[in-house]
């Protein structure tokens, strides 16, 4: 049930409150969003002046999540939202839990940016941008999902997080040599692993995010299911 | 349905149970299982049938003139719209609290022993002060009339009505006791009390509650009935229903939307 077709409430003030942070949610997604962009463009182009920018707009989102928790929690205690009403506030709740510790991981990632690498350790970002590029665009994604709270591509995102996980192990595997390598690199190396690790924990925060949009379409929570469950979920049809 | 549910013991029985009033049909084609032991809540909108179907169970429906019942409702597989049955001694075993507390214009204590003495159920005074001692214990009510029992029940708060008559319902030990929006004349603390009431007397009894306040039937009952326009849409368990309805219907109407 797609909740943007269902009717209006006989409350129209409850239509706007619900409205009302849903756009909040968008907003805040855009802005991380545009973060991680951000941030891994600082590193790919080495831009400091940028890093610091993702550094200090992380306050932003903090203040998106405090208000659009309050506002949920105004909600509750006014509406009593129920049903299809109900799930949309708890995963909203999730959803910007999630999000913002989206905005943290890219803090970290922008901190890596602020570091200076020689010219041979280049291509050690290189890898790191296009992983950056594969998490970058399942946020996309799952923002998506969220806003036409589309069930279907929610678990297309989740499915494509395994294209993220292999890329960092690869990618992992790929460090480690360098760093037997080159032993006196292991701490510019390192920032790197966290970077990527990152990355890949943005990834696993997507999928959560799917799994709410799946929850708050469906009414089951897919959560430590199996794949097979999680797409018998959404392809059921809804009496 | 959950494997706890798969098999319940059950007390009522309804398999397409009509009503009409005059030309005018009440509520079409119900059938609804009443599980022992449990609350099963009514909702709906004004006018959905929910009072009327609830009036059937203990054949209140009888006294309202042009009033016309069919299809089978069962007591305990028996069937409760039989020629030989007694209707008074049928109301006795299927209790009834109305919206409105309506206690007798008695002495607490006589509110409560009206019933046994009627049914027979007591010879002797120590008998029924007992009786009337654990009905109004049961229903919450015994330390705040212990010292005032001959005092006139009409003189109780409307909380404290409403326990009395909860506790002169449960004084004939009914099996069912069916509840008319039991809180709706009540504030908020009365209707608290109530509710902890309906909790404890679950153990002992079936209810049926019809009520008006949604998050009354999500607090009370194991499961819920939703009626419209005289059909049972869904029946569901109440955590479900509450969460994730079936019917397109029933979540228009508990997430308060235009059908």
């Amino acid at each position: 049930m797609d909740n943007s077709k269902m009717g209006k409430h006989i409350s129209s003030q409850f239509d706007v409150e619900l409205k009302g942070v849903r756009n909040s949610v968008l907003s805040m997604g855009g802005e991380v969003e545009k973060q991680l962009a951000d941030a891994i463009r600082a590193i790919k182009e080495s831009d400091h002046e940028l890093a610091d920018k993702v550094l200090s707009n992380d306050r932003k989102i903090n203040a998106f999540e405090l208000d659009i928790d309050n506002a949920c929690t105004q909600l509750i205690a006014k509406r009593q939202p129920t049903a299809s009403d109900l799930r949309q506030v708890i995963a909203t709740f999730k959803t910007i839990a999630d999000l913002e510790r989206i905005g943290d991981e890219t803090k970290r990632i922008a901190g890596v940016a602020k570091e200076t690498f020689s010219s041979e350790q280049q291509h050690l970002l290189a890898s790191l941008e296009n992983l950056g590029q594969l998490v970058l665009n399942m946020l996309r994604m799952v923002l998506n999902a969220f806003a036409r709270m589309d069930a279907e591509e929610a678990l297309e995102v989740h499915q494509s997080d395994q294209g993220i996980d292999r890329q960092y192990e690869a990618m992992l595997r790929q460090l480690m040599t360098y760093m037997m390598e080159d032993p006196r690199s292991i701490p510019k190396i390192m920032d790197v692993v966290f970077s990527a690790r990152s990355l890949e924990r943005i990834g696993d925060r997507c999928q959560n995010i799917a799994e709410y949009v799946i929850y708050n379409v469906h009414g089951k929570d897919v959560r430590h299911t199996s794949v097979e469950t999680m797409q018998d979920t959404v392809r059921k049809p809804r009496a | 349905m959950t494997q706890a549910q798969a098999n319940p013991a059950t007390t009522v029985t309804a398999r397409n149970v009509e009503v009409f009033y005059g030309d005018t049909q009440a509520i079409k084609g119900i059938d609804l299982d009443v599980h022992t032991n449990e609350v099963l809540s009514f909702i709906g909108p004004s006018g959905c049938g929910k009072s009327t179907f609830l009036r059937c169970l203990n054949r209140m429906n009888d006294t309202i003139a042009g009033c016309r019942v069919t299809g089978s409702i069962e007591l305990d597989g028996k069937d409760i719209y039989h020629p030989s049955v007694d209707e008074v001694l049928l109301r006795a075993r299927v209790g009834m609290v109305f919206q409105k507390p309506n206690p007798f214009p008695k002495s607490i204590y006589d509110n409560i022993a009206y019933g046994p003495k009627l049914h027979g159920l007591v010879e002797r005074k120590p008998e029924l002060d007992d009786i009337v001692e654990s009905s109004l214990r049961r229903a919450g009510l015994w330390e705040e009339v212990k010292d005032r029992l001959h005092a006139p029940g009409t003189g109780l708060s409307g909380g404290q009505q409403q326990r009395l008559c909860i506790a002169r319902t449960i004084a004939v030990s009914p099996e069912v006791i069916l509840m008319d929006e039991p809180c709706s004349a009540l504030d908020p603390i009365a209707t608290g009390i109530i509710e902890e009431l309906i909790h404890d007397l679950k153990e002992k009894f079936t209810i049926v509650i019809v009520t008006h306040n949604m998050q009354q039937a999500a607090r009370v009952s194991d499961r819920t009935a939703f009626f419209h326009l005289g059909d049972l849409v869904e029946v569901s368990p109440t955590d479900e229903l509450f969460t994730n309805p079936k019917n397109k219907r029933t979540e228009d109407y508990i997430t308060g939307r235009y059908g």
